[in-house]
Formats: structure tokens, C-alpha cells, sequence
């Protein structure tokens, strides 16, 4: 099935990033540890993006989305560190249960 | 060029006093109480218009060659003329002389220097006059029908200053002089001066910081306390003497009419000068209301001369080249030779005519018109306001309460000029009036002067029988204008003016020596103590009297003037008999003048003191106030002189109307009067017997007599008892001293039927009104209390539900927000997977 090198073993490859990705950010307690899910879950889209690019019509405007994924990613990494490491400043430690000011 | 040098000085007369004036309120208002300032102001404002006025006399004169007094070839009165002016420009100043007791040479010298002076003053020759027509002077129709020689115009009229123009209407300030106007400016002025002086000693207890008025009481029961008002006396007096100039000067119907309100105005001022006093305050506002019924007749005669004629002015304009611009009211209605109407054959409307006698045309080719009925109303629209100026019957009721003024106040305003004004007015707007018109006028003053002297007859007051005689003489003027004597009801005007308000200064000198004691049963025996008073005031009774030597032409001026008016009124009486009582009532009337006028002289002068107290502390009034009687004496006795042949009467008469001009044959008019034919009043009777005007005379004279000698046997001597003749005529007493019902007649006539409909209309203010509004208002409470109840409950609980929802939503999705991070995965997770669910269950491919 594997050889058949067809769309479905991309997507299952996207869909199990995705799931573990998931499955990170609603485990973890490290800040840290959810940032890698949401890397995680990016990249499984990621993985769609480009399969879906070669199988279908989509064409080359799904590999330009997955740059732009990437370089989103990028920035949305950089600026979660920084909130992680200004709350560790606060709070000496980065648990995200632990950020609960704004609870209702 | 005359005209122009008029002009001018009649302006400075006329204006003089109301620059006076406007110093004297403003400045009088910083200056000192005890400052006589105002007062000398005052005079030497109308002393100066007296100058003006009689200078200006001097040049009309002189212009016209004094051709008022050659008329009717008595030539030889020429001399006589110039010696009048003399006596007029200086009897004032020097005053105390009578040039007629000075021998003629002496006067024919005087009057020959004073008239070079005049002629100095001439910058222009009179030729110059004629030729010099560019403005608005022209003769006026009398002297060119007439066919009289006229060396120069006698008639000036023009704009002084163009007020305003709405579509055709004009409203300017115009002047219209004329020998009557002048002889009213010199004769205002003069008696003026005097009474302005007189006044000064009169007021004079007004000159302090703090009067005490014995006659006002507060409600604790003490005097009236207040700062003097000298100088507001003197200031109201020179604004009346600037309106009642402008009134005789006014070119204009309209003009007129606004300076007829401004004396009114003064009047009303001037009789509540004493303002803390009820009866004062009351009797003004009675003068002032009872002149806005007459005024209100005035109005719709303007309103129909506007409509008909569209011009309110007196005489023609001209423009630039001597055409004329717009005819003048006395052209538009025009009589033929005969004194007829000229009317359309086919309607008997009266054609409008222009200043040459042709029917104006209006745009379609008609002539203009009037209807004859309107013209009527118009006369007897402008008739009815000298009825409320000249207190005539039925308005005469404010008169005799007006003597709550200041006595000079009286003299000035309520007997010599301003009640004269409704009197000159009649004789001003004579043209315009027709027949029917003349015929009310006659019966009216006939009624007044009866029912005047009457009351006169029993009034106490000596200012009282003053008014009423005033009343009474009014009416003889009304009489003579209206029984076509022109001349005759002026000439009275003026000789009456002179010694009537004489006889009022005199009484104000009995009652300021007096200390303001105005009941005669409280005087007598006065002579003694005030012998210029008594004497000068017995020279105003005799000339009231009407008294004369027979035989010879020694008669003061009442004995001329009211022989004219006699004399008139016979004429008329012999030409439409049915009108006998214009003739009877008067005369008989003349010897009940004669009757109260002596009574009144014997009662305060003659005879014992009534009153221990009064005559104790009575004194003669200063020199200040005794020259100006002496002066108006001199005037009153003499002014005359002549009757009719002399030079006042001829003054006045030089520009009569030109219907009643001699000459003019009598004619039948539409109502059936005969125009009594001039000559004949003075002509010998075809039966050889004496003239009508002697025949008038004589009877007057008699009746004077008779008057004269009843008030003496009655009060001069003791031979009858008064107080028995007084019960005996107790119903006749009683009915002359409620003044025959009048105010009594108007309480219930017009006063209770307004209080009944004024209490009526409160009534239904005050329930219906009143009801609808409460009830509205109620109304109004009710709803808005309803309407609060449902703001309250259904608005404000539907907002308010509202938001209790969101909050609660809120506050529910408050428990949500856990702050939980991974928490938040989950949700989004489960939403994403359900959105998915929900997208392919729904559109499956």
C-alpha cells in the first residue's frame, strides 16, 4: 500500500503528525514541550500542503503556502519564546497551568 | 425768498423750545433744586420765538404790502396795521404801555421808525418775492377769485424734511403758513412768555429739596414728601409750546395729526404734574382717554382723505420748474363762483380736482371722485378729534377736571391754546368741510357754549367757572365756524386766548396769595388786598362780558369778537330760519356769561370776607407774576381794536377760504342751507333799519347788561338772600352742580357696562378658561403618570431583562475561561473535529 506511492500515505503521514502534535500541546505542561506540539501540528499541515500540491491541481501554490507556514512558524516560535522566557522571569518556571491570571 | 426768510423763522420759533426742552430734562436733572435755571431757559426760548414769530409777522407784512388789511376798500386802516405790529414785537418786552392812550401822531412816528427797522431785516425786496416762485409759494386761490389787488403772496407752503415714502404715500414735515398761521404763532408765543414768567412766581414753592404736598396723602395718613420738581415743570411746558407750534406751523393733515398727540401728551403730563394726588392722576388719564375717542374720528378721516385724495398735504407742491408737482387738499375740492360743489352730474360725486380747477383724470379717462357721503365722514372723522381737543359737547367732561393742574398749566394749556387747537384746526381744514359738516359743528358748539355756561352758573371753584366759561367760548367759536363766520370764530379764538388766560393767571394770583384756597364762598373782599389782581382780572371779565359803551367804539375785545360771532350767526338764522336756535342760544348764553363772570368777580373781590383766615394771610403776588397780568391785560382789552374793521380781524381774515371770500353771492346747497351773503351781515336793511350786525350787537350787548346787572344785584350788593334762592331753585342747583348728569350719564353709559362685561369676561376666564386649562393640565398628569408606569415596567424591563440575560450569559461563559492552556487545545481540538463532522455530514460529496 505503501508502494502504491499514492495521496493517502502522505495524508496519514500528515494526519499522525498532526494527532501527535495534539496530542503534545494537551499533555504537556512545558511551555516549551507545547510549543514543539504546535510545531508538531504545523508541520503535519505542512505535509498535506505538499501532497495535496502534487497530487491535484493545486499546484505550485500549495508548496508557497507550506513556505509560508515555515516562515510562520518561525516568527510565531520567536515570539513564544520570548513570552515563555519573560513568564519564567515572573514566575521561575514556564508550567502553563500556572498561567492562569486572566482565568475568568 | 419771503418765503424761505418765513420759513426760518418760524423754525426757530417753532424748535427753540424743544432744544429748551431737552436741556431743561436732562440738565434740570443735575443741577440744583433751588437753581431757577430752567425757568429763565424756559422763557428765553419762547420769549425769542415771540420775536421770531412777531418779526416774522413785520416781513409777511411787508411783503404783501399788508394787503390783508386793505381788503374790502378800507384802505385807510394801513397806518393802523403798522401800529399793531409796534404793540405786538414790543409789548411784550417793554409791555406796560398802551400805544392807543399815546396820541396818534406819536404812533404814526413810532410805527414809521419800527417799520424801517423791519424792512432792514429784508435782505430781499419784496418784488423779488413774487418772481422768486421756484418753491412751492402760491397765491392762493381767495386772492386771485376775489379779484382783490395783491402786491405780493400771502401763502407759503413747502417740505422742510421728507420723512418717508411708502409707494405713493409721503410722509414729510411740511409748513403752510398763511396770516393765520402767523397770527396763532405770534399770539402762542406771547401769551406764552407771559405765562412762563407768571409761572415762575407761581411754582416757585417748588424750588426745594423736599416739597411737602398738602393735598397727597400716604396710607399712615401724613403729607406727601418728595424733591421739588421746578425744572420738570418748566421743561414740560416748553416741549407743549414746541408741539403746539408745530401743529399751527404743520403743512400736512397727518403732521397735524402727530403734534395734536404731542400736546395731548403734554397735556396729560401737565395735568398730573401733581401725580401723588388721585383726583390728579385721575383726571389726566380721563383727559388723555376721553381726546383718544375723538382722535380715534381723526383717524378715519385721514384714512378716507388718503384713500380718495392719496396726498395729507394742506397746500400744492411745486417742482423744480414751477409745475405743480401734487395739488394740495384745499385744490382738489373745488367750488365754483357760487360756493357749489363741483360733482358729477351723473353720480353727484364730488370731482377731485387739481390746483387750476379741472377735474383730474385717472388712468382710464375718468375723472377722480369722491363720494359725497365720505366726504362728510371725513369732515366729521376730523371734526370729532377738535370735539375731544376742544372739549366740545359730548366730550367736554375732561375740562373742568383738568384744572388739577398747575394753575398756568390752565391758563396755558386748557383755555388759550392747546383746547384752541381743535378750534384752529376747524378753521384750517375749513375747505374740505361741507355743509352737513359746518351744520354739526354749529349745533355743537351751540349745545356746548349753553350747557357750559350753565354749569358755570353754580360752580364754587374759581378755576371751575374759569373751565367751564372756557367750555362755553370754545363752543362760540365752534358756532361762529360753523354758521360760515370764518373769520369770526378765529378773531374770538384769538381775543380769547388773550383775556381768558388773563382771567386764569388772575386766578392763579388769588389762589397763590391765598395759599391755595380755590373756593370762592371761602374769598371775598379781596380787592383790597390785591388791587392789580382784582383790576386786571376785572378787565378780563369785562372783556369775556362782552361790555361796550353804546354809541361809541370804546369796547374791550370780547364786546368785537363775540359781536362777530353773533353777528354770524344772525345772518345765517335770517337766511335759513329754521335754524333760530343758532342765533337765540347764544345770545342768551352771552348774558349768562356776563352773569358768572361777574359773579365770580364779586365773589372773590367785592363784598365781606367769608373767611377770617383766608383773608388775613392773603397777599398780593409778586411783581414777577403781576406784569405778565398787566401785559395780557393791555391785550386783552385792546387786541380788538376796530372789530371788524380793524387790524386783527383783517389779519386774520386775509387768506379766509375762498368760498366764504366776501363777495361771493349766497348759493343752495345740496342740504337745502343758504349761504348768508357776506355783504349783507354788514350792509343797512333794504327797510332802512340798522345792519344785521348791529341789529346782533345790540342784542348782545343788551344781554350782557342784563347778565351783568343781575350778578351785581345778586352778589354785589345784600339785597337778596342767596341761600333762600338756592333752596327755592334746589332741583336746578342740584342738576347744574352735577353738571347736568354728564359723568353720571357715562358712569352708567360706558363705565358700568364695561365693568359688567369686564367682570363677565374674568367670570368666564376664570371658570371656562380656566376649567379647560386645569383640566388639560390634569389631563396631562395623568397621562404621564400612565406613561411613567409603562416606561417603568415594559421599556426599562425589557432593556433591563436584557441585560440580566447577557450578563448571565456572561458570567456562565465566565467558568470556561480556566486558564487552563491545554485545556484550550482541547477545546479547539474537539470544535475542529466537530466543525469537520458537521461539514461532511452536511455536504456529503
Amino acid at each position: 500500500m505503501l508502494a502504491d506511492n499514492n495521496i493517502n500515505s502522505y495524508l496519514l503521514v500528515g494526519a499522525v503528525l498532526f494527532v501527535c502534535g495534539v496530542i503534545c500541546m494537551a499533555t504537556k505542561r512545558n511551555g516549551i514541550g507545547v510549543l514543539m506540539g504546535v510545531e508538531l501540528v504545523l508541520n503535519g499541515a505542512n505535509v498535506n500542503f505538499v501532497a495535496f500540491s502534487k497530487f491535484t491541481r493545486l499546484g505550485l501554490d500549495g508548496q508557497v503556502f507550506s513556505l509560508f507556514v515555515i516562515v510562520l512558524a518561525a516568527a510565531e516560535a520567536a515570539v513564544a519564546l520570548a513570552i515563555a522566557l519573560n513568564f519564567y522571569n515572573n514566575h521561575l518556571t514556564i508550567d502553563v497551568d500556572r498561567a492562569s491570571k486572566l482565568r475568568g | 425768498m419771503v418765503g424761505e426768510t418765513l420759513r426760518n423763522l418760524l423754525m426757530i420759533a417753532w424748535l427753540l423750545p424743544l432744544a429748551g426742552f431737552a436741556v431743561e430734562i436732562f440738565g434740570g436733572f443735575w443741577g440744583t433744586r433751588q437753581s431757577k435755571l430752567a425757568a429763565w431757559l424756559a422763557v428765553g426760548c419762547i420769549g425769542a420765538g415771540f420775536l421770531c414769530s412777531a418779526s416774522a409777522l413785520v416781513i409777511w407784512g411787508q411783503s404783501n404790502g399788508w394787503a390783508a388789511l386793505h381788503r374790502g376798500g378800507h384802505g385807510d386802516h394801513g397806518a393802523a396795521g403798522h401800529d399793531s405790529h409796534e404793540h405786538d414785537s414790543h409789548g411784550g418786552a417793554e409791555g406796560h404801555q398802551d400805544p392807543h392812550s399815546s396820541p396818534p401822531a406819536t404812533e404814526h412816528g413810532a410805527s414809521e421808525v419800527n417799520s424801517a427797522a423791519a424792512t432792514h431785516l429784508l435782505t430781499v425786496a419784496p418784488a423779488v418775492s413774487a418772481a422768486a416762485g421756484m418753491l412751492i409759494q402760491e397765491p392762493v386761490a381767495a386772492d386771485a377769485s376775489a379779484g382783490e389787488a395783491v402786491s405780493g403772496q400771502t401763502v407759503f407752503s413747502g417740505t422742510i424734511y421728507s420723512l418717508a415714502t411708502f409707494g405713493d404715500l409721503q410722509l414729510s414735515i411740511d409748513y403752510y403758513i398763511d396770516s393765520l398761521t402767523l397770527v396763532m404763532f405770534t399770539m402762542v408765543t406771547l401769551i406764552a412768555t407771559c405765562i412762563h414768567l407768571f409761572a415762575m412766581g407761581y411754582m416757585s414753592d417748588e424750588l426745594t429739596e423736599e416739597y411737602v404736598d398738602h393735598h397727597a396723602h400716604l396710607s399712615n395718613g401724613h403729607h406727601v414728601h418728595r424733591p421739588g420738581r421746578f425744572y420738570r415743570f418748566f421743561a414740560f411746558l416748553s416741549l407743549f409750546c414746541f408741539a403746539m407750534l408745530g401743529l399751527v406751523l404743520a403743512g400736512n393733515i397727518f403732521q397735524v395729526f402727530i403734534f395734536w398727540e404731542l400736546v395731548g401728551i403734554c397735556s396729560f403730563l401737565l395735568i398730573g404734574f401733581y401725580t401723588e394726588r388721585k383726583t390728579a392722576s385721575n383726571a389726566a388719564n380721563k383727559a388723555f382717554i376721553m381726546n383718544r375717542v375723538g382722535d380715534f374720528g381723526f383717524l378715519i378721516g385721514l384714512m378716507v382723505l388718503w384713500t380718495f385724495f392719496g396726498t395729507f398735504q394742506f397746500g400744492s407742491t411745486y417742482a423744480a420748474d414751477g409745475s405743480v408737482a401734487q395739488a394740495g387738499l384745499f385744490e382738489m375740492v373745488h367750488r365754483d363762483s357760487h360756493g357749489k360743489l363741483l360733482t358729477d352730474a351723473a353720480t353727484g360725486d364730488v370731482i377731485i380736482t387739481d390746483a387750476s380747477g379741472n377735474a383730474q383724470l385717472k388712468a382710464d379717462g375718468q375723472a377722480r371722485t369722491i363720494p359725497y357721503y365720505l366726504l362728510v365722514v371725513a369732515g366729521l372723522g376730523v371734526f370729532a378729534g377738535c370735539i375731544g381737543k376742544s372739549a366740545q359737547f359730548p366730550l367736554q367732561t375732561w375740562l373742568p377736571d383738568a384744572m388739577e393742574g398747575p394753575t398756568p398749566v390752565s391758563a396755558l394749556v386748557h383755555s388759550a391754546t392747546m383746547v384752541a387747537a381743535g378750534v384752529y384746526l376747524v378753521g384750517r381744514f375749513y375747505p374740505m368741510f361741507v355743509q352737513e359738516v359746518l351744520l354739526t359743528i354749529a349745533y355743537v358748539g351751540c349745545i356746548t357754549l349753553f350747557m357750559a355756561a350753565t354749569i358755570a352758573v353754580v360752580a364754587t371753584d374759581i378755576k371751575k367757572v374759569l373751565a367751564y366759561s372756557t367750555i362755553s367760548q370754545l363752543g362760540y367759536m365752534m358756532l361762529g365756524l360753523g354758521v360760515f363766520g370764518w373769520g369770526a370764530g378765529l378773531f374770538h379764538l384769538i381775543t380769547h386766548a388773550f383775556f381768558k388766560s388773563l382771567m386764569f393767571l388772575c386766578s392763579g394770583s388769588v389762589i397763590h396769595g391765598c395759599h391755595h384756597e380755590q373756593e370762592m364762598p371761602k374769598m371775598g373782599g379781596l380787592l383790597k388786598k390785591m388791587p392789580i389782581t382784582g383790576l386786571t382780572m376785572l378787565v378780563g371779565v369785562i372783556a369775556i362780558s362782552g361790555l361796550a359803551i353804546p354809541g361809541t367804539p370804546i369796547a374791550f375785545s370780547g364786546f368785537h369778537s363775540k359781536d362777530a360771532v353773533v353777528a354770524s350767526a344772525l345772518g345765517f338764522v335770517k337766511a335759513n330760519p329754521g335754524h333760530f336756535l343758532l342765533f337765540f342760544v347764544p345770545l342768551l348764553t352771552a348774558g349768562i356769561t356776563a352773569f358768572y363772570m361777574f359773579r365770580l368777580w364779586f365773589f372773590t373781590f367785592i363784598g365781606k370776607p367769608r373767611d377770617r383766615h383766608v383773608y388775613d394771610h392773603c397777599h398780593e403776588s409778586p411783581a414777577i407774576m403781576t406784569v405778565p397780568l398787566l401785559v395780557l391785560s393791555v391785550f386783552a382789552a385792546f387786541c380788538a381794536v376796530g372789530g371788524e374793521e380793524g387790524v386783527l380781524y383783517k389779519l386774520i381774515t386775509g387768506d379766509q377760504p375762498a368760498h366764504i371770500a366776501e363777495g361771493i353771492a349766497g348759493g343752495l346747497s345740496a342740504s337745502g342751507i343758504t349761504l348768508p351773503n357776506a355783504h349783507s351781515i354788514h350792509a343797512p336793511s333794504e327797510s332802512g333799519g340798522l345792519s344785521i350786525h348791529a341789529q346782533a350787537g345790540a342784542w348782545a350787548l343788551l344781554a350782557a347788561f342784563a347778565g351783568a346787572l343781575i350778578a351785581y344785584v345778586l352778589y354785589g350788593t345784600e339785597l337778596v338772600n342767596l341761600h333762600e334762592v338756592k333752596q327755592q331753585l334746589s332741583g336746578a342747583h342740584s342738576f347744574l352742580m352735577n353738571k347736568w348728569h354728564f359723568d353720571e350719564l357715562y358712569d352708567g353709559l360706558f363705565m358700568r357696562p364695561s365693568h359688567v362685561i369686564g367682570k363677565c369676561c374674568a367670570w368666564i376666564d376664570r371658570t371656562i378658561f380656566d376649567g379647560i386649562l386645569h383640566g388639560a393640565a390634569q389631563a396631562t398628569v395623568v397621562v404621564s403618570k400612565w406613561d411613567r408606569l409603562f416606561d417603568e415596567n415594559v421599556v426599562d424591563g425589557f432593556v433591563n431583562l436584557l441585560a440580566r440575560a447577557t450578563y448571565s450569559v456572561g458570567d456562565s461563559f465566565k467558568t470556561i475561561q480556566t486558564g487552563r492552556l491545554r485545556q484550550y487545545v482541547m477545546f479547539i481540538v474537539v470544535g475542529v473535529v466537530a466543525l469537520f463532522a458537521v461539514l461532511f455530514s452536511t455536504f456529503p460529496r
